[in-house]
C-alpha cells in the first residue's frame, strides 16, 4: 500500500538519509529507528507531505502521495509531538472538531467512549489546561479511536504516558491491524504488540 | 469515508474559532478599546474645533481601523501553529485555501465587525452628519474584510519568526494604502456633495479580487512556513 523507494530528505544544507527503501502493507507495523536528530520525525513528516523530498518518491496504492493529495489525507492520520489541541477546549470540544474536519461523523456519545476507553472518564468536559501532560497525550490519542483511516503515522506516540496508557496503546495498535490497518511509529520505548511481528528499520 | 462538502468545513472552522475567541475575550477586547482610544485621542490633541474635526473624521476612522486590525493579526495562525493545530489543518482532505478563508471570517467577525459597529458613535464625536455616517459603515463593511484578508497573508509569511508582529504591520500595512484611499474618500465624497458609489465599487472589486486571491496565497505561505 505505501511505498517508499530511493527516498532523500534534507534539513537546510545537511541531507539526513538518502536511498530509503520500504514498504507498509495492511496488517504490518513498521518502527523507525535511529538516533536523535537522524532525522526520524523528517521521514514522517515527508509521509505527511510537510516536507518535500529531495529525491525519490512516496506511492500510496501506487499512485504519488502529491498526486493523490486530499484522497491520500482521507485515508491517513499523523500525531506528531505536538498534541493539536486547544488549551481553551474540553476533551469532548476538541475531539468532536478534529474528528470533523477529518470528515467523520461522530456523534458525542462515540467521543465519550473513545475518552472513557483511554481512561479519561470525568474529564470529559474539563477544559484542556487543567489536565496533566500524560492526559493531554491521552486526549490527543483518543483522536485514533474515532478516525478510520487506514494508516497511523505516529511520532513518538508514547511520550508522557504511564505504563497503564503504554499498554492500552499496544492494544489499540493491535486493534487497527486486526483491522487490515498500517502502523508507522517512532519511539525510544518499548512498544511490543502480541501477535505482530514489528518491521523495523534504522537510520543513520 | 465522507468527504467533507466546502460549507460544513466552513461553518465548523469558523465555530470553533469563534468559541476559542470568546474564550479568550480579553483579546477581543484590546483590539476594539484600541480602536477607541486612538480615535477618542484625536479630538483631544487637536483641540474642539468643529469645522477641523469634521474634515479629518473619516482619515482618523480609518487610520485607526487599519492600526487596530495589526494588532489581532498576529494571532490569527500562531496559536494553531504552536500548538500542531495548523499541520492537522493540513491534513484534512480538504483544501488549505478552504480552511484559511473560514480562519480570515472567523477573525474579521471578531477584531473587524466590532470595528465597523463601534465606528458609528466614534463619528458622533467628530459631528459627522447622519448621512456620512452612513457611508463609514457600509465603506468599513467593505473594507475591514480586505484588512484581515491582505492581513492574513502576512501573518502566514511571518509565522514562527521572532519580532514577527512589528514585522507584519510592515508588510502589509503598504498594501492596505488603497482601502484607506478609497475607504475615507467615500465619506469625504458624500460630505463633499460628489458620487460616493466609485469609491465604493472600487472598494467592492478590491474585496473580490482580495476574496479570489488572499486565502489561496495564505495558504501557499503557511505550507511554507510549516516544513
Amino acid at each position: 500500500m505505501l511505498e517508499i523507494s530511493n527516498l532523500a530528505c534534507s534539513r537546510g544544507d545537511h541531507l539526513l538519509f538518502s536511498d530509503l527503501n520500504f514498504s507498509l502493507s495492511v496488517g504490518e507495523l513498521l518502527q523507525v529507528q535511529g538516533a536523535n536528530g537522524s532525522g526520524k520525525t523528517s521521514l514522517l513528516r515527508t509521509l505527511c507531505g510537510f516536507m518535500t523530498p529531495v529525491a525519490g518518491e512516496i506511492r500510496w496504492c501506487g499512485q504519488n502521495i502529491r498526486e493523490l493529495g486530499d484522497a491520500f489525507y482521507a485515508e491517513m492520520i499523523y500525531l506528531g509531538h505536538l498534541n493539536a489541541i486547544k488549551d481553551e477546549l474540553n476533551a469532548l470540544e476538541n475531539l468532536r472538531i478534529s474528528a470533523g474536519l477529518a470528515g467523520c461523523k461522530v456523534d458525542d456519545k462515540q467521543v465519550i467512549m473513545a475518552l472513557r476507553r483511554m481512561g479519561l472518564r470525568g474529564r470529559e468536559t474539563l477544559p484542556v489546561k487543567v489536565l496533566s501532560q500524560g492526559q493531554r497525550r491521552r486526549v490527543a490519542l483518543a483522536r485514533l479511536l474515532l478516525s478510520n483511516a487506514s494508516l497511523w503515522v505516529l511520532d513518538e506516540p508514547l511520550t508522557a504516558l504511564d505504563a497503564g496508557a503504554v499498554e492500552l496503546m499496544q492494544e489499540l495498535i493491535g486493534e487497527h491491524l486486526v483491522n487490515n490497518g498500517m502502523v508507522i511509529y517512532t519511539t525510544h520505548q518499548s512498544l511490543e504488540v502480541v501477535g505482530v511481528a514489528t518491521r523495523w528499520f534504522a537510520l543513520s | 469515508m465522507t468527504r467533507l462538502s466546502l460549507v460544513s468545513v466552513l461553518s465548523l472552522v469558523i465555530r470553533r474559532d469563534l468559541v476559542l475567541a470568546m474564550r479568550r475575550r480579553a483579546d477581543v477586547l484590546t483590539t476594539l478599546i484600541f480602536f477607541v482610544i486612538v480615535v477618542s485621542l484625536f479630538p483631544l490633541g487637536v483641540g474642539p474645533e468643529t469645522d477641523m474635526l469634521r474634515k479629518m473624521a473619516p482619515g482618523v476612522v480609518w487610520v485607526a481601523a487599519l492600526l487596530a486590525s495589526m494588532l489581532s493579526l498576529g494571532r490569527m495562525f500562531s496559536a494553531d501553529y504552536l500548538d500542531g493545530t495548523l499541520e492537522q489543518m493540513m491534513l484534512v482532505p480538504q483544501s488549505l485555501s478552504v480552511l484559511v478563508l473560514a480562519k480570515i471570517l472567523a477573525h474579521w467577525m471578531v477584531s473587524g465587525l466590532p470595528l465597523v459597529i463601534m465606528a458609528p458613535v466614534l463619528g458622533l464625536q467628530f459631528d459627522m452628519p447622519v448621512q456620512a455616517l452612513w457611508v463609514l459603515i457600509v465603506a468599513l463593511l467593505l473594507g475591514t474584510p480586505i484588512l484581515s484578508m491582505i492581513g492574513a497573508v502576512g501573518a502566514a509569511l511571518t509565522l514562527g519568526l521572532r519580532g514577527g508582529g512589528a514585522l507584519v504591520s510592515l508588510l502589509v500595512l503598504p498594501l492596505c494604502i488603497p482601502v484607506l484611499i478609497f475607504g475615507a474618500g467615500a465619506v469625504e465624497a458624500v460630505v463633499s456633495g460628489t458620487s460616493v458609489g466609485s469609491h465604493l465599487s472600487l472598494l467592492g472589486a478590491l474585496l473580490v479580487m482580495a476574496l479570489v486571491f488572499t486565502p489561496w496565497m495564505t495558504a501557499l505561505a503557511l505550507r511554507i512556513s510549516v516544513e
